[in-house]
C-alpha cells in the first residue's frame, strides 16, 4: 500500500480490533488502554507527522524476496518453539502457579482493593510502575528537545480569523464534540476514582483525558486549545506528577517502611495503602495525560510552524 | 491436540508481518507502523497466556473461583502507554530527519550520506594531491542538486 494515511488509518482500525480481542481475553483494563491509545492517539500522531512527511512511499523495496526468506526462517523456528508451550487457556500453565494465586488470594486482605490489576500495579508492582512512568516522562521532555518551537506572539490574530471561517464550516461537528468534551473528560475522572473497584487507574484515566483534549485541538485549531491550557502549565504538570509519585515512596520511606511501602501512611495498613494508591494514581494520571498533550500540541505546533514559514516565503516571492 | 497452540501461531504471524515491514520497507513511517504491529503481537501473547478456561476478569466477586492471571495485564497496561510514548518519540524523529534531508525514505538518506562523506573524503585527497579535484567538484554539484529534491 502507497498511500501513507490510509496505512495510519488501517493501524487505527487493527488498535481498536486488538482492544475488541483483550475484552474478550478478559483483560479489561489493557482494553480500555488500547482503544484509547492504538485507535484514538497514535492514529492522529500519525496524520500530523504524514502531514509533514508527505503521503506516498516509494516503491523501491531492499530485497524484499531475502527479506520473505528471513521472515519464514524465523517464523517457522518460532512455531517450532511454541510446540512445548502449555495449550491456550490451561489453568495448570506455570505462569499461573508462580505469584499470581498470592495476588488473587490474597491481595484483599493485603490491600483491601477489588480490582486485582490495580492491587498489583500500583501496590505489589509499585517500583516497576515508577520507573514505566519515569519512561513516559523521558518521551516527553525528548519531544520536546526535539520538536519544540518558540511561539510568536502576532499569531495569534490570524489564527483567530481562520477560527471563524472555520467555525461556519464544521458547524455541527463543533457542536456536537463541544457537547461531548465534557463528558468524555468527566469519564476519565470517573476511570481515575474507580480504578479501585472496576477497571481503570491513571493510565487508562491519562489517555482518555488527552485524546478528549485531542479532540479539542482538532476541532478548534491549535492556539485556541492552547489558550485553554497553558504549555508550560503541561509541562510543569507533567513534572509534578512524577514529583507526587516518587514523593509517596520517600514518605513511606520516612515513617519507617521500605519505598513504597503503603503500610507505613496510615496508623491501619489498609487505610495506609488505599492512601499510597490514591496518591499515585494521581501522579500516573497527571504525568500521562500532559505527556500526551506534550506530544500532540508539539507535532501540531511544529506543523504550523512549517506552514507559516512556507507561506512567508510564498508573499516574499 | 496441536490445536491448543493456535494463539502462539496468531501471534508469530503477526510479529512475522511486523518484522517484514521493518526490514523491507524505506519508508520510514512504515517502519514505525511495522514495529506498532509487532509491539502489538508481543502483547497479544502476553494476554493470551493470562486466560484462563473458565476465569473471568481479575477483579474480586463474591461467587466466583477462577479468575484470569492480572500479572500479565499489569505488564501490558504499562507496555502500551510506554510503547506510545516511545512510537511519539520515534515520530519527532522522522519529523527532523524530513526537515533535515528532505525524505524518509531510507535509501535517499544513505545516498546523501554517502555522497557528503564522499565529497569530504575526495576533499581531503584533492587536498593531499591536487589532481583529483574536478571529481570531488562532480560531487559536490550532486550533493547540491539532491539537496534541492
Amino acid at each position: 500500500m502507497k498511500d501513507l494515511y490510509a496505512v495510519a488509518m488501517l493501524a487505527g482500525i487493527y488498535g481498536l480490533l486488538s482492544a475488541a480481542f483483550f475484552v474478550a481475553m478478559d483483560a479489561v483494563d489493557v482494553a480500555i488502554t488500547e482503544a484509547s491509545v492504538g485507535a484514538g492517539i497514535s492514529t492522529l500522531l500519525m496524520f500530523v507527522v504524514i502531514t509533514m512527511t508527505g503521503r506516498s512511499e516509494s516503491t523501491v523495496r531492499h530485497k524484499p524476496l531475502l527479506a520473505l526468506v528471513v521472515v519464514f526462517i524465523t517464523g517457522g523456528l518460532l512455531i517450532y518453539g511454541t510446540l512445548d508451550m502449555p495449550y491456550f487457556g490451561a489453568t495448570d500453565a506455570p505462569i499461573h502457579t508462580h505469584v499470581a494465586p498470592r495476588y488473587i488470594n490474597d491481595s484483599m486482605q493485603e490491600i483491601g482493593v477489588i480490582n486485582i490489576v490495580t492491587s498489583v500495579l500500583a501496590s505489589y508492582r509499585a517500583f516497576d510502575t515508577f520507573g514505566e512512568v519515569l519512561v513516559i516522562f523521558t518521551a516527553g521532555v525528548g519531544v520536546l528537545a526535539l520538536l519544540s518551537v518558540v511561539r510568536r506572539r502576532e499569531d495569534d490574530e490570524s489564527i483567530d480569523s481562520t477560527n471563524e471561517s472555520l467555525h461556519e464550516k464544521h458547524l455541527i461537528l463543533r457542536i456536537v464534540s463541544k457537547m461531548l468534551i465534557p463528558f468524555i473528560l468527566l469519564f476519565a475522572l470517573y476511570v481515575q476514582f474507580h480504578g479501585d473497584f472496576g477497571p481503570g487507574g491513571g493510565f487508562q484515566a491519562g489517555v482518555i483525558f488527552a485524546s478528549a483534549i485531542f479532540l479539542y485541538t482538532l476541532l478548534f485549531g491549535l492556539n485556541s486549545a492552547r489558550r485553554v491550557i497553558n504549555q508550560s502549565f503541561i509541562q510543569l504538570i507533567a513534572a509534578l506528577g512524577v514529583l507526587l509519585y516518587g514523593c509517596v515512596g520517600v514518605v513511606s520511606l520516612l515513617n519507617g517502611g521500605n519505598f513504597f511501602d503503603y503500610n507505613m501512611l496510615a496508623s491501619d495498613p489498609i487505610a495506609g495503602q488505599h492512601i499510597g494508591i490514591l496518591l499515585i494514581e494521581w501522579g500516573i494520571g497527571c504525568t500521562v495525560a500532559s505527556v500526551m498533550v506534550i506530544f500532540f500540541f508539539n507535532f501540531a505546533g511544529r506543523h504550523e510552524d512549517q506552514k507559516n514559514a512556507q507561506s512567508e516565503e510564498e508573499s516574499k516571492c | 491436540m496441536l490445536m491448543g497452540l493456535y494463539n502462539y501461531w496468531v501471534v508469530v504471524v503477526l510479529m512475522m508481518i511486523g518484522f517484514y515491514i521493518v526490514i523491507a520497507h524505506g519508508n520510514l513511517i512504515k517502519k514505525i507502523v511495522g514495529l506498532t504491529i509487532f509491539q502489538t503481537s508481543v502483547f497479544i501473547f502476553y494476554i493470551s497466556m493470562s486466560k484462563v478456561d473458565g476465569g473471568t476478569a481479575p477483579i474480586l466477586v463474591d461467587g466466583v473461583e477462577v479468575y484470569s492471571n492480572p500479572l500479565p495485564h499489569v505488564l501490558i497496561l504499562t507496555a502500551i502507554v510506554v510503547g506510545i510514548a516511545t512510537t511519539a518519540l520515534a515520530l519527532a524523529l522522522t519529523v527532523r530527519i524530513k526537515e533535515a534531508y528532505g525524505s524518509i525514505e531510507e535509501s535517499d538518506i544513505q545516498n546523501q550520506d554517502n555522497l557528503i562523506q564522499d565529497a569530504h573524503s575526495q576533499d581531503a585527497l584533492s587536498k593531499a594531491s591536487s589532481t583529483d579535484g574536478s571529481a570531488s567538484q562532480d560531487d559536490s554539484s550532486q550533493v547540491k542538486h539532491s539537496g534541492e529534491n
